[in-house]
């Protein structure tokens, strides 16, 4: 698969025996930023989360390939292991387990090496702050009573804790207000910056994109894939909306 | 999640092992008048305790089993050895425990706890209490910590005889007179008025024996301003015989004093556990009730307040998990018999593997309980279609002036949670039991320590290999 990160092929996807991707195809270099744009209820987050692995999205045709192995009937966490990072759209709440020791244990299973305290916590204090986040968020209960935000923001942190070498957000900036949009592109820049890892950007709307470069944008209607292009695309979505493609496939 | 590396460690042959039979004494199975007699005897009972256990015999044969829960059917009482003496006088020194028993102590961390977070330590072997010690700290404030034994025959007699079985009679049902017919061992506590025990107390029972039952009996006594933290925890090894745990605790709390009893109880899936548990709370008074149940094969156990003076409170908090095989039949009772009192009641049933676990709650309140407050938040968490979980709410509110509350929640982990949990790098295993330990969180928040990492530890072992 060369110096390809991710190589999507033919995928076709059913949740609850009704296809809902029909033969995607999709091709991510390495420390490249794609945008994946459609209206909603497309299939965008099916294709987020098959890329996953979420075991109630069903393969019926079709290959995933990501660091040059073929990964499409891997175990979800062996893809984490490998590199893959997805964003959640509505992260759950998990009582009885802090933000800190959550990631700490997530690095920990990812590199496979324990990490000493000390140097955990510093690294997240910084990362942390990269975010604005209140450092006692850190001692919380995972997302327990967290404002959508801050959920937002965990996932972000979680990011830059783990450095992931593809990293898909599924439509991280819904919900939030302009500030906390600024917030996280902040944080995805800086993972950009850390660790150069690929991003796949899942969204109905173009805000997020104002501060990342982006190299192909691609257009996602009832299941397919029926543009890709460079940047200027998001402008012209921007100017025009979705209507001439949603047309064309009709 | 970052106790895992030691979790791997854990398997049931901390409970499993099984010491051989060295017993010093043991009665016949099954229950006669001469074998109560004999029991009587060989402890050499004061007169009245005499009579009080062929009276409490008499109840026995009268009373039908009951009919309303789990089948004890799988119980016959005619093989049931009800009294088993060790081969060891009780000690206060660990080192004269004989070895095989102070091995036992030792492999389910007993001592070790001891020595680092408990206020005296007694161990019960059978139907016999092996060790006791109270921290010397702890004696000088008068704090009494004794075997129920040594407490009938000592200065607390009159106390014990004032106490004993007043608060759970033997006319209460049938496992209460099989109690007052055979009991042995157990624990005697006194705390003086306006005394606060810093650290907790603790007793650990264990049943070696095959085919035997074990009948301790605790009485606590808390006097008016005093605190006090008790701990009791409970395992056996498995046999393929029925055993039966029919014990028996008795509460006294004090005006403005305060009790926490907590406890787990890891029987084996052979035993029968029919206990009963009861507390009197006066004015001002508070009981904390914290509990876990684990093993057993049946669990009869609905820890009971009687909220006996004005603004006296009860709080539960609890934890059942039923896995396979297991019937566990759990709840909490509260009486509001004085105005301004109040109960709260937070419990939390797992069950799997065709476990079943149910839950009832009973709340009354009489005419003089004026501004009473009652809350019952019940959650079940089921984790696969072959369990079952049930809960049974009965509240009886004889005034106007009350304030009570009850809900019930019956969930299964929900599977975006596991992808979720997954999609960082934690096996589908883990996964899961991460989400149960949650689920769990606030009972084991509320434990000791040691006791909250054994409970996880539990549910661990519990969850593992349960992937179908």
């Amino acid at each position: 698969m060369g110096k390809n990160l991710l190589t999507v092929k033919d995928l076709t996807v059913n949740v609850e025996e009704k296809e809902i991707l029909h033969g995607v195809n999709l091709t991510i270099g390495k420390g490249e930023t794609h945008v994946l744009l459609g209206p909603n209820g497309t299939g965008k987050s099916t294709l987020g989360n098959t890329l996953l692995g979420n075991p109630k999205y069903n393969v019926t045709r079709g290959e995933i390939w990501f660091q040059g192995k073929n990964i499409t009937e891997e175990p979800v966490n062996e893809r984490a292991k490998m590199g893959l990072f997805l964003s959640f759209q509505n992260p759950l709440e998990v009582p009885g387990v802090t933000l800190s020791s959550f990631i700490r244990s997530a690095v920990e299973l990812k590199t496979g090496k324990r990490m000493r305290l000390f140097e955990f916590r510093k690294e997240l204090e910084k990362a942390m702050e990269v975010l604005q986040m209140d450092p006692s968020y850190a001692d919380r209960d995972l997302n327990v009573g967290f404002s959508g935000g801050e959920k937002k923001k965990a996932e972000i942190l979680q990011l830059l804790m783990l450095e992931p070498s593809l990293t898909i957000l599924d439509e991280t900036d819904s919900g939030l207000d302009v500030d906390a949009v600024r917030t996280v592109s902040a944080g995805i820049e800086a993972y950009r910056r850390k660790c150069g890892g690929s991003l796949l950007i899942i969204t109905h709307s173009t805000k997020i994109l104002e501060s990342l470069m982006v190299d192909q944008t691609h257009i996602m209607v009832e299941g397919e894939i029926v543009k890709t292009g460079d940047a200027s695309l998001v402008e012209e979505i921007n100017r025009d909306g979705f209507g001439k493609y949603e047309k064309s496939l009709a | 999640m970052r106790e895992k590396s030691y979790v791997e460690d854990i398997d049931r042959s901390i409970y499993d092992f099984k010491d051989d039979e060295k017993d010093a004494y043991k009665v016949k199975a099954g229950l006669t008048p001469e074998i109560v007699q004999k029991i009587s005897d060989e402890k050499k009972d004061p007169a009245w305790m005499q009579l009080f256990r062929l009276h409490s015999l008499q109840i026995y044969n009268q009373t039908p089993i009951p009919d309303w829960g789990p089948s004890i059917e799988g119980l016959n009482m005619d093989d049931i050895v009800t009294y088993v003496r060790p081969n060891t006088k009780m000690k206060a020194k660990w080192s004269d425990v004989p070895d095989d028993i102070k091995n036992t102590f030792e492999r389910l961390g007993i001592p070790q706890a001891e020595r680092k977070s408990l206020a005296g330590v007694g161990a019960q072997y059978d139907s016999e209490l092996v060790y006791h010690n109270v921290r010397a700290e702890v004696a000088a404030q008068g704090v009494v910590y004794t075997d129920m034994e040594s407490a009938l025959h000592g200065e607390y007699a009159d106390m014990v005889r004032k106490h004993f079985m007043k608060l759970v009679k033997p006319t209460d049902h049938k496992f209460a007179a099989l109690h007052g017919a055979v009991w042995s061992g157990g624990s005697f506590v006194y705390v003086p008025k306006g005394v606060s025990v810093e650290i907790p107390l603790q007793s650990y029972f264990r049943l070696n024996a095959p085919g035997a039952g074990q009948f301790e009996h605790t009485l606590i006594i808390v006097d008016e301003d005093a605190d006090l933290h008790f701990i009791e925890g409970c395992s056996a090894p498995k046999y393929n015989v029925a055993n039966l745990h029919a014990g028996c605790v008795e509460l006294f709390v004090g005006k403005n004093a305060r009790l926490r009893y907590s406890t787990i109880e890891n029987w084996s899936k052979n035993m029968y556990n029919l206990n009963t548990k009861r507390a009197q709370v006066e004015e001002g008074g508070k009981i904390e009730w914290v509990s876990g149940s684990f093993g057993s094969h049946v669990s009869y156990l609905y820890p009971m307040s009687v909220l006996k003076g004005r603004g006296a409170k009860m709080e539960f908090t609890g934890i059942t998990f039923a896995g396979k095989g297991q019937n566990l039949d759990t709840g909490v009772k509260v009486v509001h018999s004085a105005p301004d009192t109040s109960s709260y009641i937070n419990t939390k049933s797992i069950s799997k593997d065709g476990g079943i676990s149910t839950f009832r709650s009973s709340v009354s309140a009489t005419k003089a309980a004026k501004n009473t407050k009652s809350a019952v938040s019940c959650q079940s968490l089921m984790l696969d279609d072959i369990s079952r979980s049930d809960t049974i709410p009965a509240m009886d509110i004889r005034t106007k002036d009350a304030n009570i509350g009850h809900e019930a929640q019956i969930g299964s982990i929900s599977d975006e949670a596991v992808f979720y949990l997954m999609s960082r790098g934690m096996t589908e295993e883990d996964a899961r039991a991460c989400i149960v330990s949650g689920f769990a969180d606030d009972v084991s928040k509320e434990l000791p320590l040691e006791y909250a990492v054994e409970m996880n530890n539990l549910i661990r072992l519990e969850m593992k290999g349960s992937i179908g």
